[in-house]
């Protein structure tokens, strides 16, 4: 959508180039043949949909492209063109109803965006123009323009950093209303340009816009009277984005190169794609049946018709003569526009307001999710999240969980444990006593100098100190920072760091424990504090990022004297192959100790460049930076070219304690029949562990392993290894098993032997993409039916993608199973957008996760409320609603279908207009909204307790077709029910005690006074959960309705034209019979509902009064796992979010 | 909507927001429902019974007068096209017929309740608005103006089609006939005569005069104004025969108020013996397979004779009472080893 409106907004002939050349301060450069000023579009930000002019025919065509908006337009247009039974207003009023609410709706929320709109692009700015700063309308900025912006001002568009008033050239900033994260980040001006902005020719070549926000790539040239050109390389670091924050930093001065809709943030304002939940499937597929029996309805009466009219005296007896026009109107004609009329007639089995109701009960239902206590975390001073609200019951069926380990399961609240330098043992807490001998004495700094060698120890704090790219958090600033990450204690030295990633502020700390303080980074100086208390400064000369394919990060820095080092950590597996192999043996027996521990380990490495090296690698870097095209793999190349041949100096350990009430939560999932996968980057030892901890695995799982490992002690070769360990375990997990009852409460499960499956990344890509395409799906086939007959699933190694592909296979695997991914980091939000049900931790990494998410709540332990509680009633609720409003429009509509064949199918309304129009807007929909939003069918509290419960409504129990069938019957028995009796009581139609006689309209009078009764008592019989606004909404809809029938027939309205009505329903109350059938009708169309519920209960769920054998059910495997030896506490190394 | 949650809030502890508002939950259980079964099944018998008796007590007699058989009497009067036609019912009662009795008419395979039927009326010349006389509304095409295009009043099928059959009602004692007073008040809803439908207001102090310049329906003998000559308040729209014709009857078969029998000798009932009846046969029906009958009934509290409402109630009420013996039975037999275990 944007994309189109971009291209026809700024032209389609730049769109074929893949950079675009900005002339800052639009000064032509003495090097281009031609100054040709190209054009870019303006910086204005249109996020609104519609003008005041096409407001009225863009938006009712984008309400009239929904199906079923446009089913009821149809309806409404065949009322007004053919002479057909009810009124167009009868359906043509709710219709516009509808519309009109939504279109209030959706205009207001335009006009909201109108009006942020115009706060954008009126927002004054400061824009150097032939060296006066000119105050101009953020919407007139031109790219190449230099702009101004001052201390806690947001960015107009996106720029890129020219100047800053800070001495060494940087500027902080803060992106977090573009991702959430609230951290401050640093960029750099580029470097060699001079003070005065006012001589600056420069010419910026640059990538066309896209929406990547960590991406950019462009360079500048830089034009110096007498002087060759210059050439800088532009990165993200440069570039201020639209939309970030200033701070920290006085002004700084910057080129506009994206304007308007071009700006990544434009880019990236995209509505997620929608997702749709089973329930509104379901949904669907009873609209086609119901519309089948619509038209079958209509098909049935019109054939009648005919064959009934057929017979002589029948079609046009002397006392309903035809007009000359419709004697006049081909037959065929004549059958095509009855069919429509009973189309028309029995058009309100499919009421409009159902979907009112649906979307109201979802949006209003939402806020109960929204106002949990339960979920408020006094940590973060927030509650849950909900950022959409269509897929509340959706919580309610969930049957695969894909849960992230770090941040999710794990705090990610990064401790400094112990370290080891050169093979020696340095534990940092006098925590649990004694480890392989070592006891701890005295403080730190005792131990360490006890230990290896003094120069080693100081090599690895320093490289601690060194290698990262944690900011210090300036005391001013203090107070101006609400959102930085909560890693920070505060008394430590009063300092506090500001890190994208915890580990790397623990690891700093840690070595701040050990008297190596970092104090900052000032003008590309790093400064250290060390244990003599002297300052030692360190030029940083190159940082070279980390990324997950890497899995490691290096810095290069310079000494005081001049040497040039190159400090590295990273993951065991990515350093130890580019370290001597003779100094890994000593290390890796205790990396591999503390990741079967729990503990995120990385490994330091560091090695001394000479000149030549550094000046080889030092162009080669500036090169690779520069580079327009495949910057990051040239890039990539030159790193795993200089991180070479280092030597290991030592690994540390952190420690990420376990979420609250983690393994209670995962437990309780378990017991309401879920499945857990965990999807981690980790190692495997690691998220093992965490496994056991959280009791995914307890200690009678058998495990079953598909790793590289297990792929590689075989002798045959590794595709053949894989095809046969997927065979035995199949044959173990799954023929051996009994086969597994769905659906139905089987406590059997906690009899049977447990499985749990672990598989790691690369195994995974075989299995997925196996060399020869044929076994794909054989491979696939094998490793889903192990995978679902395992109580749990480990996958480690995982890339973000692969996770979404897990969460995909998953999702389209035979039953089609609703999934739940739960994440808290970027690394999570391709699974998150992937899964039915995204659910997003408000954790440390950002809020990317957040954003992307579906439901956001602060803690892992909320999850557990979230689905057996709020999933589950939503579910009920809304399942209730839909077979309700079903049910209640087949018992509506039936009597009057009946009627056709007592009126010569002459489309005769049983009802009156009145009656059709209100029974789904007044009559009886509040009462099943009230129903929808706070029924609680078994108190909160219970359905907490036995997470058993939440087994009875999985695979969509209540929306299946046996309950449908089940409603459909109970609505054809009372619509026949209704229409019979009253036909009976009417062989007499002398109802009254005066001899008098009624007519047509009583019939139907009478008829739809026990149809409103009966549909609404039959909801109440249903409500186990009366509140005072269930009274309320029941007793007055009845209530509204003897009142409004009453007004209606008591006044002659002067714009009806007939008064059909007119005193009906008084006069039916005068009559003792017609009391007698409401009555017994009543009661009788509910006696089988009665038998039921008495009938059912025994076994039901509604059995209040816990057995104690029942409320156990979740219990009984946590006092397994309790006798479990405790593995261990805490956990993790996901090496994609490390450093 | 999207960023509340992110201002940091705490939502509001009310009983609403949680979810806990106090709230009753009724469980239908074995305690409540097998008495209450017993109870509601005990008072339907009872209501079953009196409804039945009540309805037995009702006496009906019904004559089809349309005259299909030959050796009818009315046969005469139904081959022939001619208006004007009498034909003579006789029949004798051999007890009092309870009074007051109410002399319904009764059509079936007649569908008053087509819809194209019904709707063919102008209620704005019904309720005396005279503006409508001389264009009368296009539902009640084709019975809105006569051949020569003069607008009808009262428009539509529904009026044209008005029942014209009349009946006089004789008691024959000793061979001579004595005429029973038939009532023709009252027969229609109080409503419908005094406030839905309205004369037009008098013109030159006639109601003649009202309706000048429109015709009559094409098939009625007389016009609106002229009904029944008998009574002045009994005429144009206000004329009871035409509202109970008006108030449309609910399904093919059904019957309508004629006459009730309340005055004179017969205020007590019609006593036992001979009677004949002369019926003015006006209505053609063997068109399209119709009949026609009267209908001589006594009303009670709960109108005319119906069995069905007796004999409904009897069947749920007993089938009440059965279900409550059998939940018993099931609940002795399973609950309470239930409670055992």
């Amino acid at each position: 959508m944007l994309r189109r409106r971009l291209n026809r907004l700024c032209g389609g002939d730049e769109r074929r180039v893949d950079s675009r050349t900005i002339y800052v301060g639009h000064r032509p450069c003495p090097d281009t043949e031609a100054f040709i000023p190209p054009k870019f579009c303006d910086n204005r930000i249109v996020s609104s949909k519609y003008t005041v002019w096409n407001f009225l025919p863009k938006n009712l065509f984008e309400q009239f492209r929904r199906i079923a908006n446009f089913y009821f337009l149809i309806i409404f247009l065949v009322q007004v063109i053919v002479d057909t039974p009810t009124s167009p207003v009868t359906s043509g009023l709710p219709l516009f109803f509808v519309i009109t609410v939504t279109a209030i709706k959706q205009g207001y929320e335009d006009w909201l965006r109108h009006k942020a709109d115009n706060e954008v692009n009126k927002y004054p700015v400061t824009v150097l123009e032939d060296g006066r700063s000119v105050k101009k309308e953020s919407e007139k900025i031109k790219v190449g323009d230099v702009v101004e912006v001052v201390e806690d001002e947001t960015f107009p568009c996106d720029l890129i950093l020219l100047q800053s008033s800070r001495e060494d050239g940087t500027c902080f900033v803060t992106t977090a209303s573009l991702d959430g994260e609230s951290n401050h980040k640093t960029h750099y001006t580029v470097p060699d340009i001079e003070r005065d902005l006012q001589v600056l020719t420069a010419a910026i070549e640059c990538e066309q816009p896209q929406p990547d926000l960590y991406k950019f790539v462009g360079r500048m040239h830089i034009y110096k009277p007498e002087q060759e050109e210059a050439v800088r390389s532009l990165g993200p670091e440069n570039l201020l984005l639209k939309g970030a924050t200033l701070k920290n930093t006085k002004e700084i001065y910057g080129v506009a190169v994206y304007t308007g809709m071009e700006t990544k943030m434009a880019l990236n304002y995209q509505g997620k794609s929608q997702k749709r939940s089973a329930v509104e499937k379901s949904i669907n597929a009873f609209l086609l049946v119901y519309l089948c029996i619509l038209i079958s309805k209509a098909v049935v009466c019109t054939t009648l018709k005919y064959v009934w009219q057929s017979k002589e005296g029948q079609d046009e007896p002397w006392y309903n003569e035809k007009t000359q026009k419709e004697k006049e109107t081909n037959m065929y004609l004549k059958m095509f526009t009855d069919f429509l009329s009973f189309m028309v007639l029995f058009n309100f089995i499919i009421p409009v307001s159902m979907y009112v109701t649906v979307e109201m009960q979802k949006f209003l239902g939402s806020f109960f999710i929204k106002w949990d206590n339960d979920f408020f975390d006094p940590e973060i001073e927030e509650g849950a999240l909900v950022n959409t609200s269509d897929l509340n019951e959706e919580l309610g069926q969930v049957e695969y969980v894909f849960t992230d380990k770090t941040g999710t399961l794990t705090q990610n609240n990064m401790e400094f444990i112990e370290c080891c330098i050169d093979g020696f043992q340095y534990r940092h807490r006098d925590a649990h006593g004694e480890l392989d001998g070592f006891t701890v004495t005295d403080g730190p700094l005792n131990k360490l100098q006890e230990k290896a060698g003094r120069e080693k120890e100081e090599l690895f704090l320093r490289a601690l100190c060194l290698c990262h790219t944690v900011q210090v958090k300036e005391e001013t600033l203090s107070d101006q920072i609400d959102g930085i990450d909560g890693v920070l204690p505060k008394a430590e030295e009063e300092r506090g760091f500001i890190a994208s990633s915890p580990d790397e502020v623990a690891l700093v700390k840690g070595a701040m424990e050990y008297g190596f303080t970092f104090l900052g980074l000032e003008n590309k100086n790093m400064k250290i504090r060390n244990r003599q208390n002297d300052i030692e400064e360190y030029k940083l000369l190159h940082v070279l990022n980390f990324d997950p394919v890497r899995r490691r990060m290096s810095v290069i820095v310079q000494t005081k004297s001049g040497d040039t080092l190159l400090f590295c950590k990273g993951a065991d597996s990515s350093i130890f192959p580019r370290v001597r192999p003779e100094e890994v043996d000593r290390i890796r027996l205790q990396v591999e100790r503390n990741a079967t521990d729990g503990y995120r380990t990385l490994c330091v490495a560091y090695k001394q460049l000479s000149a030549e090296e550094y000046a080889l690698a030092d162009t080669g870097l500036r090169e690779a930076r520069l580079a327009l095209q495949d910057r990051e793999e040239k890039l990539m190349a030159m790193y795993n070219q200089v991180e070479t041949g280092m030597s290991l100096i030592g690994a540390t350990a952190v420690e990420d304690r376990l979420q609250e009430e983690a393994a209670e939560t995962m437990e309780a999932l378990q017991g309401a029949g879920m499945k857990i996968w965990v999807l981690t980057g980790d190692k495997m030892e690691t998220a093992k562990s965490t496994c056991y901890a959280c009791r995914l695995f307890q200690r009678g799982t058998e495990l079953l392993e598909l790793t590289v490992r297990t792929l590689e002690d075989g002798r045959s070769k590794r595709e053949d290894r894989l095809l046969e360990l997927l065979r035995d375990y199949h044959r173990r997990a799954v023929q051996d098993a009994p086969p597994v009852k769905t659906g139905v409460v089987t406590r059997s499960w906690s009899a049977n032997q447990e499985y749990g499956f672990i598989i790691d990344g690369a195994t995974l890509s075989l299995v997925m993409n196996p060399p020869r395409d044929a076994d794909a799906s054989l491979y696939r086939g094998l490793f889903l039916q192990i995978c679902q007959n395992c109580t749990a699933v480990l996958c480690c190694r995982m890339a973000p993608l692969q996770k979404a592909q897990i969460v995909k296979m998953v999702k389209n695997c035979k039953g089609s199973p609703i999934t739940l991914s739960i994440g808290d980091g970027a690394n999570d939000v391709s699974m998150i957008l992937e899964a039915h049900v995204g659910i997003g931790i408000k954790g440390k990494e950002g809020r990317q996760a957040v954003r992307n998410s579906d439901y956001a709540i602060p803690k892992l332990k909320h999850l557990k409320k979230l689905l057996l509680a709020h999933g589950h009633l939503y579910y009920v609720r809304i399942a209730h609603l839909v077979q309700y409003f079903f049910y209640k429009n087949l018992c509506f509509i039936l009597p009057q279908f009946l009627y056709q064949f007592f009126c010569g199918y002459s489309q005769q309304p049983l009802y009156d207009a009145a009656y059709l129009t209100m029974y789904n807007i007044c009559f009886t929909s509040m009462p099943i909204l009230a129903y929808s939003l706070l029924e609680q069918h078994i108190a909160i509290e219970i359905l907490l307790d036995n997470a058993t419960l939440y087994r009875e409504i999985a695979k969509n129990a209540m929306l299946r077709w046996r309950p449908f069938l089940y409603w459909t019957v109970l609505g054809i028995f009372q619509g026949l029910l209704f229409f019979f009796g009253v036909r009976f009581l009417f062989s007499n139609p002398a109802l009254q005690d005066n001899g008098q006689v009624f007519g047509n309209w009583s019939y139907g009078t009478i008829v739809f006074t026990v149809l409103v009764f009966t549909v609404t008592l039959k909801l109440a019989l249903d409500t186990r959960h009366w509140t005072w606004i269930n009274h309320f909404v029941i007793w007055g809809s009845l209530a509204f309705y003897v009142f409004f029938s009453f007004f209606w027939g008591g006044i002659i309205w002067p714009f009806l034209k007939q008064q059909r009505l007119y005193f009906v329903f008084a006069n039916m109350l005068s009559s003792v019979s017609a009391w007698l059938v409401i009555i017994i009708l009543i009661l009788l169309s509910l006696l089988p509902e009665i038998l039921l519920a008495v009938l059912r209960k025994p076994k039901g769920p509604h059995s209040r009064q816990k057995k104690p054998g029942q409320s156990n059910v979740g219990g009984i495997p946590s006092s397994q796992s309790s006798a479990r030896p405790l593995l261990m506490r805490t956990f993790s190394d996901e090496s994609n979010t490390v450093i | 909507m999207k960023n509340e949650g992110e201002t940091a809030q705490r939502p509001d502890n009310t009983a609403f927001t949680q979810q806990r508002l106090p709230a009753w939950q009724p469980i239908l259980s074995a305690g409540i429902v097998i008495p209450g079964f017993l109870v509601i099944g005990l008072a339907f018998i009872g209501i079953g019974v009196g409804l039945f008796l009540t309805s037995q007590t009702i006496q009906v007699l019904e004559m089809d007068y349309t005259g299909v058989a030959t050796d009818s009497s009315c046969f005469r009067c139904s081959m022939t096209s001619s208006q004007n036609c009498t034909c003579e019912i006789t029949f004798s009662l051999d007890k009092l017929f309870t009074g007051p009795v109410f002399f319904y008419y009764g059509l079936s395979n007649y569908y008053q309740n087509f819809r194209k039927y019904g709707v063919s009326l102008d209620y704005y010349q019904l309720s005396g608005d005279t503006q409508y006389f001389t264009s009368p509304q296009s539902v009640c095409s084709p019975y809105s103006y006569d051949n020569q295009n003069r607008p009808i009043v009262p428009c539509g099928a529904i009026a044209n089609s008005m029942f014209n059959d009349t009946f006089e009602l004789y008691q024959i004692i000793n061979g001579t006939k004595n005429l029973v007073p038939l009532d023709g008040k009252g027969i229609a809803w109080w409503t419908d005569y005094n406030i839905k439908y309205r004369n037009p207001s008098f013109v030159n102090g006639s109601l003649a005069n009202a309706f000048a310049g429109t015709v009559k329906p094409i098939n009625w003998p007389k016009p609106a104004y002229d009904l029944d000559s008998t009574d002045p308040n009994n005429n144009g729209f206000l004329n009871q025969d035409f509202l109970v014709w008006m108030r449309r009857a609910a399904l093919p078969q059904f019957r309508k108020l004629y006459r009730r029998i309340t005055e004179g000798n017969y205020a007590a009932g019609l006593p036992a013996g001979n009677y004949s009846m002369t019926v003015h046969y006006n209505y053609p029906v063997l068109t399209f397979d119709g009949r026609k009958k009267v209908v001589f009934s006594n009303v009670s509290w709960m109108g005319g004779r119906n069995d069905f409402l007796g004999i409904a109630y009897l069947v749920v009420g007993s089938l009440c009472v059965v279900m409550s013996i059998i939940m018993l039975i099931v609940y002795a037999k399973f609950k309470f080893s239930d409670d055992d275990a």
